[in-house]
Parts: C-alpha cells; structure tokens; sequence
C-alpha cells in the first residue's frame, strides 16, 4: 500500500459560517469513495486538534450520509463573534477554506476513487 | 390552486443589491412571491441608534426603494406579493412609508400587512432574573446586562404572515421573524396547510426557505467553486418552486449568471446549520437526514423528503446590549520583511497609547497577507507586502479617541515604503454583544394589522 499526503480539498468542498461566538463547516465528499473516507478519518478530534490555534473549545461532528458531507460545530472559535470580536473574520466565512487546506494522508487506491472527477 | 408556488428571494442581508427584486420580477414573471431579508444577528441593534435619532426610523428604509422599483410592475397588473422583515424594530413606520409612496403611486390596491409584538426590550428588562433569558451560550443570567440592553426580539414563525396574507395584504412587512418563515408563510397561505399539523410539508418548506434566505448564496455566492461560476457579475438570485407536499426545485432566472448544481445546494443546505437532524424553527423541528436531492435539469436541482416534527416550545430570542466601543486601523507595508516592518508598527502604535495612560482592554495585531486570517492553522508564504490591520476595544471611547489618533503618525516616523493611509483617522463605532436566549410561546401575542388606504 502507498499512500499521499493531499490538502482535503482533493476529495471534498466546503462552507462556513457563524453562530453566535461558535462556527460550523459543512465538508462535503465528492462521492461516495470521499465520504467513506472522510467518515472514517476527520473526526471531531482532528478538526478540533487543527482549530486550536483559534481557541476553538470543542468540535461536534455530525454525519449527514444522503448528503456525503460532515458537519462540524466549532465552539468558541470566534473570539467572541458578530460584533464583538476584533478579528477580521469574525463570522468564520474562512474556515471553510481554512478546513480545505488539511493535509490528510490517504491510501492512493482509495484517493483514486475519492478524487473530484468533474 | 396552482400545483406549485413560485417564491424568489431578492436580499439576503441588509445591503445585498438594491436592484435585485425589480430585476428577478423581470426575469421571472411567473414569479408569485419575493421574499426579502434585512435582519441578521446585529442589524436591528444598527437600527435601534437609527430610532435614537428619529423615532419614526428603526426600519431597513432600503425596502421603500424596492417598494418603488416595483411599482411599475403592479401598475401593469402584476400580482406579485412581497414577504420581508424590513420593518426592523419599526414594522409599523416601515408600512407607513411603503402606503405613503404606494399612494403617490396611485397604487391604493395594493394592500400592505404589518407583523409585530416580537419586540420584548421591556419584557426583559423588568424580567432579568427569568431563566429563560439566561445567555444561551454562557448561561449568564440577564443581571449582568441588564441596563445595557439596547434590542431583544423574538423570531416569530409563519402563522401571523400566513393570517396577513389570508386578510389579502400584497405585502407582508415583519419585525424579527425566522428567515425560513418568510417562505414557509406563502407555501401554507397558498396551498391551506395546517400550522399545527402538517410538519412534514412545513419542513420541506423550512428547506426552500433556508435554501434562499441568503440570495445568491446558492447560486454561485461563496461557492468552493466560486472561480468558475460563469457570469459572476450576474448572479441569478434563487427561485424555488415548492409543491403541495413541501418538495421543491430550486432554480434561478434564465440567461443570469452562476449555477445551481447539487454542490451549491449541498453547500447553502449546510450554512450555519448546527444539528441536522433537529434544525430548529418557529414553524417545525426539521430534518435534512432525509432529503433526497436531483439534478433535474439544467440550473434545476429537485428536493424531497424532508421531516418535520413540532417545532420547540419557545422561541428564540435575539437580544443585544451595549458593550463598549471598536476602532480599527490599516497601514500597507511594502519592502522586505514588511511582515516584521507591520508587526513593529503595531506594536509601537499601542505601547505610545499606554504611554499616554490607556491601557487598552481589548486589541489585537494582524499582519494581512502573512497567514492572519487563520493564524496558526494556514500559513502563507513571506511576501514584500503586507498590510498592518490593529484594532482595539475598550469601555472607554476616549481610549479610543487616543488610539486613533496614533495611527497617522507612523506614517512619517514608521517603516520606509508604509502607504495607504488614504481612509484617514480611523472611526470609533459602538460596540453591541449578542445575548441568545428564549420565551416561552405563551408569552408572545402577535400583532396583525393591514393598513387601509385612504383615498
């Protein structure tokens, strides 16, 4: 077996946004290979292992398998939020693209399949 | 009865493009509804300085000139109806000034309904100490901001829009009210649904309408694909075209530009979405573990299966209190190690304000263009350019005042190659928190009223 080390927008897309001092990000597979994948290896602990730099608290991951996507819910992400925190993305509408840039290591024949395709 | 209802959303926030509704009734004259969106977390609190101001102000007074963009279309006997909470903290003043130009108009026909009793400052300020309106988020008790409560209101469900619309209003104008409300409201008046019993359909309809609550959102906007969206200067804003059972198709206007493709829907589906399975509304508890999507034509993606269970016993409450004030700064650093040149000048910048005797509650240093938007999570490779963003927040707007008045001078005694001081002294704005909470159904009356013309 060999394996890469690709960033997660190889095999899934994104979107984020605010809720109050928290975030969520959808992660979204482009097939079903991705989503199996994903399922299996962005767990609550990695997303929230990656956002610590951003003082995120703790991640709840929830699984939408019809959609092949993952949602996740960033605690305290937002140093405050809305209007209150002083950061130029207060409403978390870069974390989607942020989450995108995860280096994942993936098993080639699997990234084959998980790889967009369109 | 039409076998579907055709609803357009042309404003997904306060500030989306003017000339949006009159364009989507353009291109789409088959369109039996425009749903427009004014209020997200903090607008209302912006509008509360308005009415400090003028009392007869508190409203999104954009949504007069969309009134009037639209009054050559009714004047050709088009039926379009409109649903928007641009009446702010002030649906009654907003109505007013819509009946006033529909009047000049000579347009009295048209009937506007008007939604309020969302407003709860005064419930809440002579109720600190009820549980329900502890902080959802910190579990603070009211106590603690009490006298600095500037906004609180409710998120009304469709019931008093569907009760407006049945009265025969034209248009629906709403304090705070659920963005998915304003879609689920047409859906129910249009095809007689059961408020308290046809939760399937609701949710369906829940979906449409939190589909294109945020306009171009779903067709294109903030897309991961966003750079090969054809015609981004001309995104089409969204259509849906929801059936008897509360299945839609999502859709946009001909010849616009973007795309709705199963990614854009899948995406919008997922923005600002907590648990999918129990997603939470005025009108149902929804499901999205269900939904079933397909791409059934060209800019056409069909959406069934959602379900609904009644929705929470309270309603959300969106209140705001004042907190202080905020000034932010920027300087373009251009040279080599222009991220270190930045950061130095930030730091210059706020050690001459504590010299000055402010010591500032709050500030933060950002080096734009050297990985500060996810700082510690992605970096960027060094660059000659980066521009130096400070803020700062404090209860005091003269440490503010200081603040701002530091910033000027690192133009002559920073870095060389420091521009882009053009905006000038930076502005100090009011700072408003955000303060979660929830009522108890029973303690919201809704008002419905429709303002009769005079002739």
């Amino acid at each position: 077996m060999t394996f890469s080390i690709v960033p997660l927008r190889t095999i899934a897309y994104a979107r984020s946004g605010d809720k109050g001092d928290s975030a969520n990000i959808g992660v979204i597979a482009y097939n079903a290979a991705g989503y199996a994948f994903l399922r299996e290896y962005l767990s609550a602990d990695k997303v929230n292992a990656y956002f610590k730099p951003l003082g995120v608290t703790s991640t709840i991951r929830y699984e939408l398998a019809n959609l092949e996507a993952l949602n996740f819910v960033l605690n305290h992400v937002l140093a405050g939020g809305g209007s209150r925190s002083l950061r130029t993305d207060s409403q978390g509408k870069a974390l989607g693209q942020a989450i995108l840039e995860m280096p994942i290591e993936i098993e080639d024949s699997i990234l084959k399949q998980a790889r967009r395709s369109y | 009865m039409n076998n579907i209802v055709r609803i357009g959303n042309a404003q997904g926030f306060w500030g989306d493009s003017p000339g949006a509704a009159a364009r989507l009734a353009q291109q789409q004259p088959d369109l039996d509804y425009l749903t427009l969106d004014y209020l997200a977390e903090l607008s209302l609190s912006i509008m509360a300085i308005q009415r400090e101001k003028d009392p007869s102000m508190g409203y999104a007074r954009d949504f007069v000139e969309v009134v009037r963009s639209l009054t050559p279309l009714w004047k050709k006997g088009s039926q379009l109806k409109i649903v928007t909470n641009a009446g702010g903290l002030n649906p009654l003043a907003c109505a007013q000034a819509c009946q006033r130009l529909l009047q000049q108009e000579r347009l009295p026909q048209i009937r506007i309904g008007v939604v309020s009793g969302d407003d709860l400052l005064s419930l809440m300020k002579t109720n600190p100490q009820n549980h329900s309106f502890e902080n959802l988020e910190t579990h603070e008790s009211l106590i603690a901001i009490q006298e600095k409560l500037v906004t609180a209101n409710a998120y009304l469900g469709a019931k008093p829009i569907v009760q407006a619309l049945s009265m025969g209003a034209h248009i629906v104008i709403t304090g705070r009210t659920a963005d998915p409300s304003l879609t689920v409201a047409p859906c129910a008046a249009h095809f007689n649904w059961s408020l308290d019993d046809d939760y399937d359909r609701l949710a369906g309809a829940t979906i449409a309408g939190h589909l294109i609550e945020c306009g171009t959102q779903v067709t294109g906007g903030i897309s991961t694909d966003w750079l090969q969206m054809p015609d981004p200067a001309h995104l089409g804003f969204p259509i849906v075209e929801v059936d008897a059972n509360g299945d839609c198709v999502i859709t946009k206007p001909l010849n616009t530009g973007g795309k709705v493709t199963i990614n854009t829907v899948k995406e919008q589906l997922l923005y600002e979405v907590g648990d999918p399975d129990h997603y939470l509304s005025p009108d149902a508890t929804v499901s999205f573990l269900s939904l079933t999507l397909k791409e059934v034509g060209e800019n056409r993606i069909h959406i069934s299966g959602a379900k609904g269970n009644p929705p929470p016993p309270s309603y959300k409450v969106s209140a705001t209190y004042r907190d202080g004030f905020k000034a932010e700064a920027y300087l373009a650093i251009f040279g080599v190690d222009a991220q270190t040149k930045a950061r130095r000048c930030g730091e210059i910048i706020l050690q001459r304000v504590r010299e000055a005797g402010y010591d500032l509650q709050r500030t933060i240093i950002e080096c734009l263009g050297a990985g500060a938007i996810a700082p510690g999570v992605v970096s960027s490779a060094p660059s000659m350019e980066c521009v130096l963003r400070i803020a700062a927040a404090d209860s005091r707007q003269e440490a503010l005042d200081c603040f701002a008045k530091e910033i000027a001078p690192m133009v002559t005694s920073g870095p060389q190659g420091v521009s882009g001081y053009s905006s000038g002294r930076p502005h100090i704005r009011p700072v408003f928190g955000y303060w979660p909470c929830l009522v108890a159904r029973d303690q919201i009356s809704p008002i419905v009223q429709i303002l009769e013309a005079s002739r």
